[in-house]
């Protein structure tokens, strides 16, 4: 409806993703501070039972269930977003800054003539109704409160683990609005050939609660068990330097920082690592940090809440096993 | 092929950023580059270009005397050409503003694909690329890590970078694509690379010349309004432990418990 909070919710695996989660808590909150009401976009091919989960945390579902959609293709689901914002009228539209959403919103913001805020760390109510956001500028060292006054939607891309999870709403009373999906084909110039994803126990990163990351002090890639095991107990994902990914020990996929990810995580263990600006940044959100080093110099110990001096290779099969017990 | 990359010169990663009065500005230590990510978007173009043997790479950027250091870099490590889109009516514009002015910028060049950087560090956003493309009615595809160019089907196959995985994609001519680490290893500027960037002729473009209007660009055309700046929050001292280790364990998993009530 118009004037609505609308949320795009992405899902992987079968689930609802854990940032879309957060985001339609914090969208439920905006909603009752406007009076408005709360809608979700999903799209995607055979999710049926998706948009009836998503009853229970919005009052509109928007969804569309076609072949079409099955991968994500910038073409297609930024006709179908834009002819649909277009015809609702949405005052606000949220979505976490996952690498779809920062491939779709942009240009989708270009077509609405309207603004874009990305990797948001906070979002409040304006007095004049107008979304203030939050977002880091320079990696991080300095952040800014923007808004948009004039474009509508105001569109805002959260960053993951930045809002915790909603309350279910019991029983579900949202009401599910099947979309008609028309794509017009000649606007689709790109062709998905291939979608891989590595099969991984594990969140990705950006999402993950714990994270363990490893740096050139792990001395090569076989050390890396201590630190898998070290995850294991926490449920923790682990992640890496860039010093490490580029001696070939992990894969870029693992890298965080400012060429590699954004996370904010609960809680961060950083092992064998400097703490180099470039690192700090893609990590420095994060809301416990425990650094693990034998330099009592490393810069990681002024970004870090417990500052442990001492060999990793000692310390890190230690507090396995430690954790293995006591918890 | 013709190939436009956009470029922008940025505040070093370890350039000192302070928030000045009460939040109305920030003050940037002077240690300027070229944003990180441009550099992958310019080598690939040189490669593309070596590989095909044809074409020129022309570097486009809009700022002032700044921007002209980017086109510099650009051009010493082999660009040929370089546009810079200077004006007072182009200034304190958001990405929006921006992208407006270089696609007006873009529409009057001849080109067969986009290439810019991911993101910029001054803003970190990732939305210029994406909008220019909307702007000029091209596709695009954001984060690539990998790219072939098929001269036969005049179009690109790219892998792009997604959670936990890849995408790979194939897009027709033209096509605007935004660079992500993994792309290449960006090329050192050779001596000769840089005397000849010194005596490269830059091309400027005003606002008449793009034919815009005062109102579509610059803190005018802007659609985001920045209302204040702050300081990131301080996280307390750090607690160091340190001694034997097995007692060194045990503290930290009871202040984790304890103290930070995470465990
Ligand atoms: C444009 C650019 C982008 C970059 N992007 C990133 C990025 O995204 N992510 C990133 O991480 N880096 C990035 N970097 C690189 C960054 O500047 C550092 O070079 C890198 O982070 C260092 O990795 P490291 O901490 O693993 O290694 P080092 O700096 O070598 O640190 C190793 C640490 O391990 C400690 N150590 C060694 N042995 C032990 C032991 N037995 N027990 C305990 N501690 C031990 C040492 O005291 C030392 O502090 C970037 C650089 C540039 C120029
Ligand atoms: N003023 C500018 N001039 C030229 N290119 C730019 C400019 N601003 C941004 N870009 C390009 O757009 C990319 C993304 O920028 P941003 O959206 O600002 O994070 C950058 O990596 C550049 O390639």
């Amino acid at each position: 409806m118009a004037g609505d909070v609308w949320v795009f919710a992405e899902y992987q695996a079968g689930k609802i993703r854990k940032t879309s989660l957060e985001v339609l808590s914090k969208g439920r909150e905006l909603a009752e501070q406007l009076g408005s009401g709360l809608g979700v976009l999903l799209l995607g091919s055979g999710v049926d039972g998706l948009a009836q989960e998503l009853t229970a945390y919005a009052d509109t579902v928007y969804y569309g269930d076609n072949p079409l959609l099955e991968k994500y293709n910038n073409d297609v689901y930024y006709q179908i977003i834009a002819a649909l914002a277009e015809k609702e009228k949405p005052h606000i539209l949220l979505a976490g800054a996952t690498f779809l959403a920062r491939d779709l919103f942009p240009r989708l913001a270009g077509r609405l003539k309207t603004g874009i805020a990305v990797d948001c760390l906070s979002l409040e109510m304006g007095d004049d109704g107008s979304l203030i956001a939050r977002r880091p500028l320079f990696g991080g060292k300095v952040l800014a409160d923007v808004v948009c006054r004039e474009g509508r939607p105001q569109i805002a891309l959260v960053r993951p683990n930045t809002f915790s999870l909603p309350d279910v709403q019991s029983p579900a009373q949202g009401k599910v609005l099947p979309l008609d999906v028309t794509v017009d084909t000649s606007q689709v110039k790109l062709e998905v050939l291939d979608v891989t994803r590595m099969a991984k126990e594990r969140l990705d990163l950006t999402e993950a609660e714990i994270i363990v990351t490893g740096g050139r002090g792990m001395k090569g890639a076989e050390n890396f068990q201590l630190l898998d095991d070290l995850a294991d107990v926490l449920g923790a994902t682990v992640g890496a330097t860039r010093g490490v990914v580029d001696n070939g020990w992990r894969t870029h996929d693992d890298q965080v920082g400012k060429s590699g990810k954004t996370v904010s995580p609960k809680l961060y263990f950083a092992v064998g690592l400097s703490g180099a600006i470039h690192h700090v940044m893609g990590m420095n959100t994060s809301k416990v940090v425990v650094a693990i080093n034998k330099d009592p110099q490393a810069p990681i110990f002024q970004y870090a809440d417990y500052g442990v001096l001492g060999d990793l290779f000692e310390i890190v099969p230690l507090l396995t096993e430690t954790l293995k017990k006591e918890i | 092929m013709n190939i436009l990359v956009l470029v922008k010169q940025v505040p070093d990663s370890e350039a000192l950023v302070q928030v000045k009065g009460e939040g109305s500005g920030v003050e940037v230590e002077d240690r300027y580059t070229l944003n990180f990510f441009d550099s992958l978007a310019v080598e690939e173009a040189l490669q593309i270009k070596e590989q095909t043997g044809a074409g020129t790479v022309t570097v486009l950027s809009l700022g002032g005397q700044k921007a002209i250091e980017a086109l510099r870099t650009a051009i010493a490590m082999g660009a040929a050409e370089a546009v810079l889109l200077e004006d007072p009516a182009f200034e304190n514009g958001d990405e929006y503003a921006t992208a407006k002015a270089l696609a007006a910028a873009a529409k009057g060049m001849e080109w067969d694909m986009i290439l810019c950087g991911k993101e910029a560090f001054d803003d970190s956003s990732g939305i210029v690329g994406p909008l220019l493309a909307e702007f000029l009615g091209i596709p695009l595809v954001t984060t690539v890590v990998k790219l072939d160019f098929i001269s036969e089907e005049q179009a690109v196959v790219v892998e792009r970078e997604i959670e936990g995985g890849k995408e790979v994609i194939k897009a027709p001519l033209p096509v605007l694509l935004s660079a992500q680490k993994g792309l290449n290893e960006p090329r050192v500027a050779s001596v000769m690379g840089v005397m000849k960037a010194m005596q490269t002729e830059i091309k400027k473009l005003d606002l008449a010349a793009v034919g815009l209007s005062q109102s579509e660009v610059g803190k005018a055309g802007s659609k985001e309004e920045i209302l204040r700046y702050h300081r990131p929050p301080e996280r307390p001292p750090v607690t160091m432990i340190q001694g034997e280790a097995t007692e060194v364990v045990r503290q930290v998993v009871a202040l984790l418990k304890d103290e930070a009530k995470i465990l």
